[in-house]
């Protein structure tokens, strides 16, 4: 393998080069860029409305014409060709380069908005005074580094995502697919809470498809005063988020699989699929990894719930007559729902989950239940062994900040798109474990068709070893399976589809793969 | 403990070591010349064009090996002694068996065209084909024109591979039309057509007559039998594969084109096997080439010859046919028979239908006297293999399959369906009603 490798070296230059429309649409793009980093220092333009747009057009028709130059001339197909000869798509000096800046604005928007020109109580300056007439002009306000940020992550998913239909212009799945996420980007996420805002000023900034446990502060007290002071509506949005978690997500995972959100709604999904859709080969298909996948996320799932419990444990009263949910009625609420979802688990499921699955969840479930316990043993103003305010600081920077952010988009050139949504959603992680339990999702493997080429594990952004069922005639029922539709795509021999059909028959065990007639008679003698 | 040998680690040979240490506990040795690990071979094409790494044509990471007690010894075996039942390889060491079971593959076939040893002159086959590829043809300053010679499957992957790099190619096809011995000739114009908008020199019904050397012994041109000579750097010889049992001459193994096995994939010298590409049947099974040089059945034969290894003998019996295969953007998949206009029964009759624009079509084989389905090609539409292996043990008619053909569907979900359209011109052909039924879960999963 190394002489090859060092072959490929030595016969000199890359085969993949860029044409002249790419070069120059890299150009516009990069002018776009280059009036962001201007302001950046202080280099303030008199006009920042018009500024702001022609950088942001620049932004986009760079990106929209790259995508031109690169497919628009092709026929319709896979367009993988070079993806491992080119210096971004293989970790080489140009995605480590792109990684740094990205790690980097992700610190300087996290922890130094100041650099950014974020000025508390006072005129804002640099990069985000030049967003101010934008933010203004949707809900009244000077723009935060948060609506700088939202702005280049819509910009971003839609110009991308124009990128990602061309390149696979051929396949139906994963234009509606896109157009969905483009869809719940631009509305959700950006548009309709800046029009909230401008409409109700006390209602808190609310994402609607953004819910518990990935919007971990949601049920914060200023957030859930904010609710109930804004009236009506507020306790709707309110309801609202507890039925997603209840209810809408567990109807549509059952239904259609994780896919519905994790590659067709969410927000991280939808610049994963399309800015990152250059990166998703980059994932770990080892099996290694998957073992750390399984216990980082799901050690996520847990802080994650014990630090909510804590938080909205710590602003509830003693009092059963002030309000009827108290701090002892709610620890034996989540108590009880936990207890009824490891006990149908382990009733129903128990056959289906693998041994250190299985551990996982006993060991998980003593850990709540003790902390639990520890309650009536602890004074006031903590919960359980900790106080519940360091739980929250320490799950935001950890896991809001440094996980989501930093690491799982900085990271996109080095680690593949999806880290943030395969080791530490743990939003993904409850959704998962329904797809994996109780979902009729599965992707079906045709037969004995599989030529275990391995496209399907390497482009599987989740680090799926999707080859390992295929080749073997079983479908993939994996709850880390975000159902991009991508290992369909690529599979040369029409090999994988996803789809959403009868509960039986969803695993199915295969002695011999289709092809063979085995003598049945004589298996089942031996057997 | 039993020791089990196999020659060769390509698909057959590993799915009979998997097999036979799912079954048993016999000590295993694979010994391969070609590479350390088992690969894919069927996607040496996409490491060229930059799809994948080597590495990831590997489906099992390194540590399986030792894990699953498979262990593995790089060597080339010269000879094999069934009386004292040893292999030597070429390094003069020896390795004893118990059983010997021979999965050699095959190599790339030359037919003695004058020129065929030169310099740049490569098949694709082996994983040392693609390292000589990458030396011969890395880009298109160093090959400025390849020329392939042979329309068939591996011809037209060597074709899409150089493209990708921009290299000029020349296709030398000897038939009148793109592989028009196996495909009817609706699906094979289509072929030819999709090869020129990629923009790839065809030429049909053109043979190779002399590849000539430069100064420094490598090829620099080819002459053609319509009397053109065509320059280029490097000349791809694709005109199929045989059996690669040359170092077996003097065993005592009989030999035809290949290692002669019986139903049960024995040899004539007891203890020794032969599956996958480089075995012969003595006599073809049903419409079966007896050698048989594809990927499924060398894997199908890897699983039998396991079951009789750990004691539970098994005849190799293959179901109904299937294959698959890729040209260029066209996914093609094929169950039971449909044969080409040259090898068609008498019997066989085609429907064929063809999208007006796009790149797709099927063709459906059928008796004309029972009306009994026989095969299907499809191009550009997924079909699923079950429904097909199902309707063809049924021995459906071609009416059922036409009313059913929504349950066959594969293609990804959200994609423009075409059954309504294929049945309505059947009937239109052959006079009938046909009503397409809905897909239908409860069929899908019906068990026979």
């Amino acid at each position: 393998m190394s002489t090859y490798d060092n072959n490929m070296a030595l016969t000199g230059e890359p085969p993949k080069a860029l044409n002249t429309g790419q070069k120059l649409a890299t150009l516009v793009g990069m002018i776009g860029l280059g009036i962001l980093t201007l302001n950046l220092f202080n280099l303030e333009f008199p006009n920042s409305g018009l500024w702001l747009t022609i950088s942001l057009a620049a932004i986009f028709v760079g990106v929209v014409w790259f995508s031109k130059a690169a497919y628009g001339h092709k026929s319709k197909g896979i367009k993988n060709d070079g993806v491992w000869f080119k210096s971004m798509s293989s970790r080489g000096v140009l995605a480590w380069m792109a990684g740094i800046a990205l790690t980097g604005f992700y610190i300087v928007l996290y922890f130094y908005p100041q650099y950014l020109g974020l000025v508390k109580d006072g005129e804002n300056t640099g990069v985000i005074a030049l967003f101010d007439p934008l933010s203004k002009m949707l809900s009244g306000n000077p723009a935060s580094q948060w609506f700088v940020y939202g702005t280049l992550y819509t910009v971003a998913i839609l110009a991308f995502g124009i990128k990602f239909m061309w390149k696979y212009r051929h396949n139906s799945y994963e234009k509606i697919r896109t157009v969905s996420v483009m869809f719940f980007q631009t509305a959700f996420a950006f548009i309709i809470p800046e029009i909230m805002a401008r409409l109700n000023g006390d209602l808190p900034y609310y994402d609607l498809k953004n819910m518990w446990p990935l919007n971990y502060y949601n049920f914060e007290r200023y957030r859930v005063n904010g609710f109930i002071d804004a009236g009506d509506v507020g306790m709707a949005m309110l309801l609202f988020g507890i039925a997603s978690i209840f209810i809408i997500s567990p109807i549509l995972t059952y239904k259609f699989g994780k896919r519905w959100y994790c590659s067709w709604v969410c927000g991280c999904g939808g610049l994963a699929e399309t800015a990152g859709d250059a990166f998703r080969q980059l994932s770990d298909k080892s099996k290694s990894a998957w073992q750390i996948e399984r216990w980082v996320v799901h050690s996520v799932v847990v802080f994650v719930t014990l630090m909510t419990t804590a938080v909205v444990y710590s602003y509830l009263g003693n009092d059963t007559s002030k309000y009827w949910l108290t701090k002892s009625t709610f620890l034996l609420g989540v108590g009880t729902i936990l207890t009824l979802v490891f006990a149908w688990v382990m009733i129903y499921k128990r056959q289906e989950l693998q041994k250190d699955a299985k551990y996982g969840a006993i060991g998980y479930f003593v850990v709540i239940i003790t902390l639990i316990g520890l309650h009536f043993f602890s004074g006031e103003g903590n919960i359980f062994i900790f106080k519940s305010e360091t739980l929250r600081t320490t799950y935001s920077f950890l896991i809001g900040s440094i996980f989501s952010g930093v690491i799982g988009t900085g990271f996109y050139p080095i680690f593949g798109n999806r880290v943030w949504c395969r080791f530490g959603c743990p939003m993904a992680a409850i959704l998962g474990f329904q797809q994996r339990l109780f979902s009729k999702f599965r992707i079906t493997t045709n037969g004995g068709q599989c030529i275990s080429c391995g496209n399907c594990s390497t482009y599987c952004e989740m680090g799926i070893d999707v080859r390992a069922y295929a080749q073997k005639g079983e479908n993939i029922v994996r709850s880390s399976c975000v159902g991009c539709g991508i290992c369909s795509a690529v599979c040369p021999r029409g090999v994988l589809k996803l789809e959403n059909g009868p509960l039986e028959g969803r695993i199915n065990p295969t002695e011999v793969l289709l092809g063979n007639d085995p003598d049945l008679m004589a298996l089942v003698n031996n057997k | 403990m039993e020791h089990i040998v196999i020659i060769g680690n390509g698909i057959a040979g590993v799915t009979a070591a998997r097999h036979i240490r799912k079954n048993s506990d016999k000590k295993i040795t694979i010994i391969s010349a070609e590479t350390d690990y088992f690969f894919s071979r069927t996607a040496l094409m996409y490491v060229y064009m930059g799809h994948m790494k080597f590495e990831h044509t590997q489906p099992y990471e390194n540590w399986f090996w030792k894990k699953n007690r498979i262990e593995l010894v790089k060597g080339y075996v010269d000879q094999v002694n069934h009386t004292s039942k040893k292999l030597v390889l070429s390094n003069k060491s020896e390795v004893a068996y118990d059983k010997l079971i021979i999965a050699v593959g095959s190599k790339p076939n030359k037919f003695g065209w004058p020129g065929q040893g030169l310099e740049g002159v490569q098949g694709l086959y082996h994983k040392q084909d693609l390292e000589n590829l990458e030396k011969n043809a890395p880009n298109n300053k160093v090959c400025k024109r390849a020329v392939i010679v042979g329309g068939g499957l591996i011809g037209i992957e060597l074709a899409e591979m150089l493209v990708t790099r921009n290299i000029p190619v020349t296709f030398l096809v000897r038939e009148t039309s793109f592989w028009n011995g196996v495909l009817p000739k609706g699906e094979s114009q289509m072929i030819n057509e999709h090869i020129l908008e990629h923009h790839i020199d065809l030429r049909l019904d053109t043979n190779l007559v002399e590849i000539i050397a430069d100064e420094n012994g490598r090829a620099k041109a080819v002459t053609t039998d319509k009397g053109d000579t065509i320059e280029c750097n490097v000349v791809g010889l694709t005109a199929g594969v045989s059996p690669n049992v040359a170092f077996l001459k003097d065993s005592g193994i009989e030999l035809g084109r290949g290692v002669k096995v019986n139903r049960y994939l024995e040899t004539n010298i007891p203890d020794i096997y032969a599956i996958g590409d480089c075995a012969e049947q003595h006599e073809a099974i049903g419409n079966r080439r007896p050698v048989e040089a594809v990927w499924y059945t060398g894997r199908m034969m890897g699983e039998t010859v396991a079951h009789t290894i750990c004691g539970n003998k098994r005849q190799y019996d293959p179901g109904h046919w299937f294959n698959s295969a890729k040209f260029l953007d066209i996914e093609y998949q094929t169950y039971g028979w449909v044969f080409s206009e040259r090898n068609m029964k008498e019997t066989e009759q085609h429907f064929h239908w063809r999208h007006p624009n796009e790149k797709l079509c099927i063709t459906m084989a059928y008796c004309h006297k029972t009306q009994k389905f026989l095969g299907i090609n499809t191009f550009g539409i997924r079909m699923r293999h079950e429904i097909f292996d199902r309707w063809l043990t049924e021995e459906r008619d071609i009416h059922y399959v036409m009313e059913h053909l929504k349950d066959a569907n594969f293609d990804p979900e959200f994609y423009a369906q075409y059954e309504e359209e294929i049945v309505a011109s059947y009937n239109s052909e052959l006079g009938t009603s046909i009503l397409p039924k809905k897909k239908s879960w409860k069929r899908i999963f019906e068990r026979i």
